[in-house]
């Protein structure tokens, strides 16, 4: 499956005709909504989830504001606990620093747990194409990798597919007794077991770096990251520059965040932290930890900054309407929802990813939810500024602004004009004051009625009234 | 007290009834509102467009018009929100006129509840309500609506998932109005799934959207008002 942002309207037609997707968005938007509301109710019997939420945001805010130095720090830390640290400008140095460290420990089977970093710079196929076999340990990630496809969702990848779906793919790759979850589950975990025993180097994301002990944090409920990060004799850590949090106690609040926004859970079934390598770490001889930029110092240049607070919960997406209607592969990107209608755009270049930002009908849900806070909808209307300063809007739209903004502003233009066309709908609904289809709006019309209620304008009418 | 209404650009086009029903509505509670009719749309297009120059020479003819006033009622929770919720997105955070408007903006129903306004009874009628979502997520209105309703005999039964987002959006239902139908599609089932026959809400975007997708694809049973027009219905809703 190839994506990308730039044919969004296209790939929208498409998930907008595909049954399947939808009975399996509206299966998993169901628990994804009601597992967070049930955890947070929990959580508020002793605590303050608001409170909670503000600490975040205030730790997340420090982070971006002082993330060039918490960076060094951690960078210092990291290597005084045995760890290499490396710093990756972009997509195609990041692959290359990986397919390097591959190269010197003569690695030729890689184990990977879930890392939405990996997927953004397509790892996978840069390893491949020197020769390394990378095999995705975590289920969904697993199963989609068997199907060549892409995460439709950042922490549930395979959430487009159904069971008996699942099952078909899996039967290609491992032997099951039966097409239930846990027989499949079981199938999987036989196979990979092997994978981690033989793999010579495992490849985790972050989801914390901790700068005052230059330590990675992992959430995972399966179990692969601990043994990723373990195993082998190398391993690496790809992360963005952007996962950095200043302390070692700041990580209940965000564990407390992440994992009641993603999944609705107290913690997750494990939280696995690596600090350093080398001879004194419990696991690997050869940790590596790379620290992945690809356009995020940029973004935190930008107007849109707040957008680095992100902690990659999926809350936004799991409560977004647009979201559950097309699910993630129509955005032709590895964020997909709301966050990846900002990033995506902040990351590939607004020329890139045009429509992404109008994706929204600005309803709020996303916002409301967000544990940092990050104000979505209007981080989204800012990139729709930034394409009107830029010129990137079409002349259409421009001519129809133009002609509007005319008449807005000229209340003696915008009187009789209201007047004309308020006529003009009446007399076009005729006697069952519906209109079916106008020539020209049938972007409204192609999927819609109009009732036309009155002939007239309030304004035309407001001294009857008395005012 | 001197109490401005704005009669949004929809309303004074598509639905001139619910102006109407607000004025009388402000007139049961003993305040008289002064329309200025020079008031043409508050720029929330322009706004949501990215087009903020534009919106903010509207937003500030807007703050003109209303300068003498204490209160300025919005019969429609999103146009209120542009002038309350984001102003400060648009216009310097320093902009003394736009923060004195922001504080004199509100919704009818939060207005009509700062009155005391109790309602009159109305004949007796079943009907469900949508959520509107600036009035829901950015203005807080959740109860004060569904109360005026209840105290004037209306029993409202209450659908799935009434917050979620109509799929209305403004541009957002043109630009992308395959999602926006498919959107409208899961609220009309929740709708019909009521048994009523009667959706009330506060934004007319939003009631333009949704009825005109269900008499699209479910044919007229079912009809959308203002909440505002249902506690008028009493007498005559023309003046």
């Amino acid at each position: 499956m190839n994506t990308k942002p730039l044919y969004f309207h296209r790939q929208i037609a498409d998930a907008l005709n595909n049954d399947k997707l939808r009975a399996s968005l509206a299966a998993v938007r169901d628990n994804f909504i009601s597992h967070r509301a049930d955890a947070i109710t929990a959580y508020n019997q002793h605590g303050d989830f608001e409170q909670l939420r503000e600490q975040g945001r205030q730790i997340r805010d420090e982070s971006v504001r002082d993330m060039p130095d918490l960076l060094r720090t951690f960078q210092q830390n990291a290597q005084r606990a045995g760890a290499t640290v490396l710093w990756a400008k972009d997509s195609a140095a990041a692959c290359r620093l990986c397919a390097d460290i591959a190269s010197r420990h003569d690695v030729k089977l890689a184990v990977k747990s879930k890392s939405m970093a990996s997927e953004e710079i397509e790892l996978n196929d840069a390893l491949s194409e020197c020769g390394v076999e990378v095999v995705e340990t975590d289920l969904g990630e697993f199963i989609i990798q068997q199907n060549n496809e892409k995460p439709s969702h950042i922490i549930a990848p395979a959430m487009h597919k159904r069971r008996a779906e699942v099952a078909t793919i899996l039967s290609k790759t491992i032997s099951t007794k039966g097409d239930d979850a846990e027989s499949l589950t079981r199938g999987a975990r036989q196979y990979l077991r092997k994978k981690f025993l033989q793999a010579d180097m495992g490849i985790s994301g972050a989801n914390f770096l901790i700068a005052d002990t230059g330590s990675a944090l992992i959430v995972t409920n399966e179990g692969n990251g601990r043994m990723t990060t373990t195993l082998p004799r190398v391993h690496i850590t790809l992360a963005g520059i952007d996962k950095i949090i200043p302390r070692w106690r700041d990580i209940p609040t965000m564990l407390g965040l992440l994992t009641r926004s993603a999944t609705g859970q107290r913690l997750s079934n494990y939280v696995s932290i690596s600090t350093g390598g080398g001879q004194n770490a419990d696991g690997n001889q050869h940790a590596y930890i790379i620290l992945l930029d690809n356009g995020r110092s940029r973004l935190r240049q930008s107007d849109c900054r707040d957008m680095l607070r992100c902690i990659r919960c999926g809350a936004c997406m799991n409560h977004c309407p647009v979201y559950h209607t097309i699910g993630g592969h129509a955005y032709g990107a590895t964020y997909m929802g709301p966050m990846g209608q900002v990033l995506t755009p902040a990351l590939q270049g607004l020329e890139n990813a045009p429509d992404l930002p109008h994706a929204a009908t600005m309803c709020g849900a996303c916002e409301v939810v967000c544990p940092v806070k990050i104000p979505l909808p209007s981080l989204m209307r800012r990139l729709r500024r930034q394409q009107v300063r830029q010129q990137q809007r079409s002349y259409r739209e421009k001519i129809l602004m133009g002609i509007w903004f005319f008449t807005a502003r000229h209340p003696l233009v915008y009187a009789p004009v209201a007047s004309v066309i308020t006529r003009f709908l009446m007399i076009i609904g005729g006697q069952q004051k519906r209109i079916h289809h106008l020539p020209f709006l049938n972007s409204w019309f192609g999927e819609r009625d109009l009732t036309i209620s009155s002939g007239k304008t309030f304004r035309s009418m407001h001294k009857e009234l008395g005012l | 007290m001197k109490t401005g209404i704005f009669i949004t650009c929809l309303a004074d086009a598509m639905r001139p009834q619910i102006g109407f029903a607000a004025v009388r509505l402000l007139r049961e509670a003993g305040v008289e509102p002064f329309y200025p009719p020079a008031q043409t749309c508050c720029g929330q297009v322009a706004f949501n467009s990215g087009y903020f120059d534009e919106a903010a020479e509207l937003g500030e003819k807007c703050a003109d018009l209303f300068i003498d006033c204490d209160k300025v009622v919005f019969p429609s929770a999103s146009c209120c929100s542009l002038f309350r919720t984001h102003w400060q997105e648009y216009f310097n955070e320093d902009n003394k006129k736009m923060a004195a408007f922001a504080d004199k903006c509100m919704e009818l129903s939060e207005f009509l509840h700062s009155v005391s306004y109790s309602p009159r009874p109305q004949k007796y009628l079943q009907a469900t309500y949508h959520d509107c979502c600036a009035g829901l997520r950015e203005l807080n209105i959740k109860n004060t609506p569904r109360d005026f309703l209840k105290q004037a005999g209306v029993d409202i039964v209450e659908m799935r998932d009434c917050e979620e987002c109509c799929g209305f959006g403004g541009v957002f239902s043109t630009k992308f109005s395959g999602i926006s139908a498919a959107m409208a599609d899961r609220k009309c089932k929740n709708i019909a799934a009521t048994g009523t026959n009667t959706v009330l809400l506060g934004d007319l975007g939003c009631l333009l959207h949704l009825q005109g997708r269900m008499q699209r694809t479910n044919g007229d049973n079912i009809r959308f008002m203002h909440w505002a027009e249902v506690l008028v219905a009493e007498e005559s809703s023309t003046p």
